[in-house]
């Protein structure tokens, strides 16, 4: 393997890389924006560079391993047991490719919309993916918080400063919603490390260890219930949704195409990685209330997508419906499932991210997201449409491209858990082309009725730089979609045989264990 | 080799989607064209090569790569030509290479990038459409069922200005949508069961069953895959979307929406043929909605104006014959109709766009009549065509048509033989209706032509003012490209029936003997298959119409030759009362003059409406499903919900605890009074607590 061979520790300059940039962004004298183009050559090369760092990953990685990969370890915070410990498997990988993918194409959105403090811009984006990455990598729960509140500082600070007219608003509200599940989440990571020193003596955050811990399934419903609801409020699963269309709305484009590309799926990460993991009995007990909530999001999302007037509200409600698909694959706890809601988590990533950077460079150049002040754009713009209409065609889930296979899987694996799902979650097939052809149809087709669209320019450079990428990614991955399943799936196996060996021992009642288990969540469950 | 017949069309549509704009018509219309031909060229190879297999050898696969695959669920890109593929690809490359050739005298006028536009979805669509005819599982099927969707959309709304065509194309693929919910739905019910995709592998594994006595998870798989197909191929509920679909180009009507993708559900079922006579009661579904669709979509075509429209109403009412075919267990009598139908409707469509083009737009027969003379190759290959949809004996619908009435008669069907009857003299009365007041009486076009000549053009450039002559006074008929396709296809509406001549006329019915074995199950693979095979007899329905056992078979025989007298008279019938009708007493505008069709219409005013408004189905859907569905998500979750509720909820605990700090705000004041006074209330208030009680 080249990475270990070389000796190079990937893994932290993957994020410390970004965030060296930053650092050195910080260093260049900006006073007035004289040098915004230096910056911003600056932050591409760097986010560049980090996915060039992402990409080397990929190719150091073991793709039939099921085990984390390309591990670090160092003593941080000993007397807690705390460490710095991070580590690769199949489910992050993709993930961390995903954000080095993505945060490129975010600077080049505002290379020409954002004017003002392109300096602080830039280094906000950059620390962004430093905690981004770091997210993904930690396998030490402590280290994982860490990355985790660290993810929302630079991301208030986006949509706060570089948003739209209500974005004091967004931001608050994003602000809060998130902290209120973080601070159940960390009390319940402390918990955990108590639970750890109570049963051999010594406190630890350690993801592998825990994963091995016997925890009393009564204890496993309260913590999986804190896990469960930061994660589901990142999600966001519905009811908790109601910050993303504010988020997204007033947020830039760049922070729109990372909120939605690489943020959203923090909330299904964790779910994958660590609440249903870490507490197996309290996660098959929930999974159908869990997989309810996703499949009503589906549909809630869907309907309430097909209504809006405002194009990045549309595609805001679009993410809850597709991530409900995620989380329904999730809840199956198969690997169809599970393979299909991480792979919906990377093309919703490419799809969305495309839609909201289009959906942006209309609103740069007209100064509106409103779906009734368009119309007619085909004819004026031809190749932004293609570019539209490749990313709507993606999102709505036709074979071929990236949508469909994370839809097919997810559907797969739920029918073979409960079919009921299903017949729930397809509906979101129906509705997903209602909402986004007829969001097509108005914007461009028909003819030009505002005379302001009449000269609008196509794609410029920089644009193009920014679209190709997401549309050969959105059909390769429909047409090739081994090549990123692959490597995901033996650690999904590995990870489905985790769950599975629960839900064999609730499946036989009679077995003393497993009624034992059954009972004491039920009672746990009835004493809420 | 198999993989390069939908890779021709694909490789086509490549072209003329980047460079195509940048072309010369004669390059990117030649080019597309060129793919289909040489599409057509490797098909008939693979079907030369299946052809000389033995019987129970028949298939040709290519797998060309492993698409999906997680954990037991494995899905390769893999194609296979067997005899019901064959009869398949032969028809879309053969007819799709007609249309294309059609199209490039059709489209003329567009600009360069419009027209290499309008090619590069048609090639994407024949490539699609052959994808989904060779895939060798539902997925790849579905693959093509999706595909084709999709350029259906786009080729329904080409003229994307027009409000009314991309509302149509919209329309078309949201409906679409909802048939692809329910075939997903069946796809997932069979893959769970048998834990395989494969045609072969569900049919085998199914062979071995018997047939489900009563509705089980088998017949809700089928029923749901015939929902799916009731989408596609525009039956009952889910056709609304194919009459407005007529916004398109003509040429994307005879191919896409008359001779191929339509006949996607019908293909479906016949793919499925082990499967579905496994079901008898979703196969009575199956046969009952074909059935009245077929006739619903008849009475519906009589009062229709548009002469797009008449011939879309008919492609529903013939689809739907193809449906009570399958329904009946008639597999090989459905494909059969399904392939003349493609020859005869193809042809009428490329007619119709033939009269179009030549009035510069005019759809309304009302205002046509008497292009006779004026339209000489036109009229006589549209009139080919019409007498073998009519079912006028000799022609290719006659046969193809008889075979599925007798099928249905001789299965004990009486009532479905009955409406199946009924369709095809409303079949014979509407397509004569079309023919006579568009070619035949006086030219009553002259008058009204010009004005909608205008109107029309102001939504459409692509014709106008390219004649530089006013409608009507010199007719122009169809252009040497158009002209070959039209006469091809009347040669084919000759003679494409006579691969399928029944025993009964001392024919051989070669075409049923050809599909037979692509309605069983697999002979080719292994040994466990054809001792599966046998237990699939007595499913039923599977037997081809040659099959009789000897001692009925002269009784059979007469019965036939009975029912072929009865069907043959209709189709006169039908005609007759055409021509008593319309072609008697052209209306003429200036006497006055009340023809036989208005004083019907003056009679019976509340059917003549029901019938002109489509019985009004557009509307109750709109009224029942769509507003509410809209308001709802408007009013109820958006508005109410979302924002009211949840949001409500949010911001109020916000302002409770906004609120409640105020409070506390209020309580630091900073004044010693107030601290005192608070403490003193306190005490005060503690003291009388415990001396009280």
């Amino acid at each position: 393997m080249p990475g270990e061979s070389l000796n190079v520790p990937l893994l932290t300059l993957s994020w410390t890389l970004p965030l060296a940039g930053a650092l050195l962004l910080l260093l260049v004298g900006n006073a007035g924006g004289r040098r915004d183009d230096l910056v911003r050559w600056l932050a591409l090369t760097i986010s560049l560079a980090v996915f060039g760092v992402t990409l080397g990953i990929w190719a150091a990685f073991d793709p039939a391993s099921p085990e984390f990969q390309l591990v670090e370890r160092h003593a941080w915070i000993p007397a807690f047991g705390i460490d710095y410990y991070v580590g690769i498997d199949g489910i992050s990988l993709l993930l961390v490719v995903l954000t080095g993918f993505l945060t490129p194409i975010a600077l080049l959105s505002s290379w020409h919309s954002v004017e003002k403090k392109v300096k602080e811009f830039s280094i906000f984006v950059l620390a962004l993916e430093a905690a981004m990455i770091g997210v993904f990598l930690s396998l030490d729960l402590f280290l994982f918080y860490v990355f985790w509140d660290a993810m929302l500082i630079p991301m208030y600070f986006l949509i706060g400063i570089w948003g739209y007219d209500q974005r004091i608003y967004a931001a608050v509200k994003f602000m809060l919603y998130t902290m209120a599940g973080s601070v159940l989440m960390l009390i319940a990571i402390l918990g955990l490390a108590y639970l750890h020193s109570a049963a051999t003596g010594s406190y630890s955050f350690d993801l592998l260890k825990l994963y091995t811990l016997d925890i009393a399934p009564r204890t496993q419903f309260w913590f999986f219930l804190a896990f469960a609801l930061a994660f589901a409020i990142k999600v966001p699963l519905f009811p908790f949704h109601t910050w993303l269309p504010d988020a997204h709305v007033q947020a830039p484009t760049a922070g729109s195409v990372i909120l939605a590309g690489v943020l959203l799926k923090m909330g299904t990460y964790g779910l994958v990685r660590f609440a249903f993991p870490l507490f197996p009995a309290a996660a098959v007990y929930f999974a159908p209330w869990i997989a309810l909530l996703a499949v009503i999001g589906i549909i809630y999302g869907a309907l309430v997508a097909m209504v809006q007037p405002d194009m990045k509200k549309l595609v805001a409600y679009s993410s809850v419906s597709h991530l409900g698909f995620v989380v329904l694959g999730i809840c199956a706890m198969n690997v169809q499932g599970m393979q299909g809601a991480v792979y919906q988590m990377l093309a919703h990533g490419v799809s969305t991210g495309g839609l909201f950077l289009i959906v942006g460079m209309l609103s740069d150049r007209r100064h509106t997201r409103l779906i009734s002040e368009f119309g007619g754009l085909k004819a004026v713009m031809p190749r932004l449409t293609a570019a539209f209409f490749i990313m709507t065609l993606a999102s709505i889930g036709l074979p071929g491209l990236n949508g469909f296979v994370g839809e097919f899987l997810i559907m797969v694996g739920a029918f073979r858990w409960d079919p009921r799902y299903v017949v729930g979650a397809g509906l979101g097939v129906i509705l997903s082309a209602v909402y986004m052809l007829w969001m097509f149809q108005r914007v461009f087709y028909g003819n030009v009725t505002h005379e302001e669209n009449a000269n609008l320019p196509d794609l410029q450079t920089h644009e193009w730089a920014s679209v190709i990428p997401l549309c050969a990614a959105a059909i390769v991955m429909g047409v090739f979609p081994t090549l990123f399943l692959k490597p995901m799936e033996p650690a999904i196996e590995k990870l489905v045989q985790r769950l599975q060996s629960v839900q064999t021992l609730r499946v036989e009642d009679t077995s003393g264990q497993g009624a034992r288990i059954k009972g004491q969540i039920q009672y746990a469950g009835g004493g809420r | 080799m198999v993989a390069l017949i939908p890779l021709f069309p694909f490789v086509g549509f490549l072209v003329n989607a980047t460079c195509g704009r940048r072309l010369p018509k004669v390059v990117s219309g030649g080019l597309a064209s060129l793919a289909m031909v040489a599409a057509f060229a490797v098909s008939a190879l693979s079907v030369w090569q299946l052809a000389a297999l033995p019987v129970d050898a028949r298939a040709i696969e290519q797998t060309v790569y492993t698409w999906i695959a997680s954990g037991d669920l494995v899905l390769g890109l893999t194609f296979r030509v067997d005899p019901l593929s064959a009869v398949m690809i032969l028809v879309i490359t053969g007819i799709g290479s007609l249309i294309h050739i059609y199209s490039t005298a059709y489209m003329h006028d567009e600009p360069d990038s419009e027209f290499a536009r309008y090619f590069s979805y048609l090639n994407l669509f024949a490539a699609f459409m052959l994808v989904l005819v060779l895939g060798a599982s539902f997925v790849v099927m579905f693959v093509g069922w999706e595909g084709v969707g999709l350029c259906s959309y786009l080729l329904i709304g080409f003229w994307f200005k027009k409000k009314s065509a991309s509302d149509a194309g919209k329309k078309a693929f949201v409906v679409n949508r909802i048939g692809d919910y329910a075939f997903i739905l069946g796809m997932l019910l069979l893959f769970t069961r048998f834990g395989t995709l494969d045609f072969q592998g569900v049919a085998s594994a199914v062979a071995g069953l018997p047939p489900e006595a009563t509705f089980g998870a088998l017949s809700l798989a089928t029923l749901l895959l015939f929902i799916g197909a009731t989408g596609k191929s525009a039956q009952i509920p889910l056709y609304t979307w194919l009459p407005d679909a007529m916004e398109g180009p003509t040429p994307v009507s005879a191919l896409i929406h008359a001779a191929t993708m339509v006949t996607a559900g019908v293909y479906m079922i016949g793919r499925n043929a082990v499967l579905f006579s496994h079901t008898p009661e979703t196969m009575m579904v199956v046969a009952v909605v074909g059935a009245a669709t077929a006739l619903m979509a008849g009475t519906i075509g009589i009062v229709q104006n548009d002469i797009k429209r008449v011939l879309a109403y008919s492609t529903v009412s013939q689809l739907g014959l193809m449906f009570l075919a399958m329904g009946v267990g008639a597999f090989g009598a459905g494909i059969f109709h399904l392939y003349t139908h493609a020859f005869f409707k193809a042809l009428l469509f490329l007619g119709s766009g033939a009269v179009i083009h030549a009035l510069h737009g005019e759809q309304d027969i009302r205002n046509m009549g008497g292009l006779k003379a004026g339209l000489p190759i036109t009229y006589w290959t549209f009139l080919i065509g019409s007498l073998a949809i009519a079912g006028v004996p000799g022609l290719a619908g006659f046969f193809s048509k008889d075979e599925i009435l007798f099928e249905t008669f001789a299965d004990g069907h009486t009532v479905l033989w009955v409406v199946g009857a009924l369709t095809s003299l409303l079949t014979a009365t509407y397509m004569f209706r079309l023919v006579f007041l568009t070619f035949h009486g006086s030219a009553s076009a002259k008058a009204t032509a010009d004005t909608h000549d205008l109107a029309w053009n102001a939504g459409l450039p692509s014709h106008a003012h390219s004649h530089g002559h006013g409608a009507g006074s010199h007719l122009h008929d169809a252009p040497p490209a158009m002209a070959i396709a039209l006469v091809v296809l009347a040669l084919g509406s000759v003679l494409a029936g006579y691969v399928g001549v029944p025993h009964a006329l001392g024919g051989h019915n070669q075409l049923a003997t050809w599909l037979e074995p692509a309605f069983e199950a697999e002979h080719t693979a292994s040994a466990t298959a054809e001792v599966v095979a046998p237990a699939a007899e007595p499913a039923g329905g599977l037997q081809a119409s040659g099959e009789a056992s000897e001692e009925s078979e002269t009784g059979e025989a007469r019965l036939e030759l009975t029912l072929m007298g009865v069907s043959s008279a209709i189709a006169f019938l039908g005609i007759g009362i055409a021509a008593f009708i319309w072609l008697k007493r052209r209306p003429s505008t200036s006497s006055g003059q009340v023809e036989i069709a208005d004083r019907m219409a003056q009679r019976f005013p509340g059917l003549h409406r029901l019938l002109l408004n489509k019985y009004y189905v557009d509307e109750v859907y709109d009224a029942a499903v769509v507003q509410p569905i809209r308001i709802i998500s408007e009013e109820g979750l958006w508005r109410g919900f979302d924002v009211r509720v949840i949001d409500g909820a949010v911001n109020g605990a916000a302002s409770i605890v906004d609120g409640g700090a105020w409070m506390l705000r209020r309580l630091q004041t900073g004044s010693v009074r107030t601290y005192a006074g608070s403490v003193i209330f306190g005490v005060t208030m503690i003291l009388g607590y415990y001396l009280w009680r």
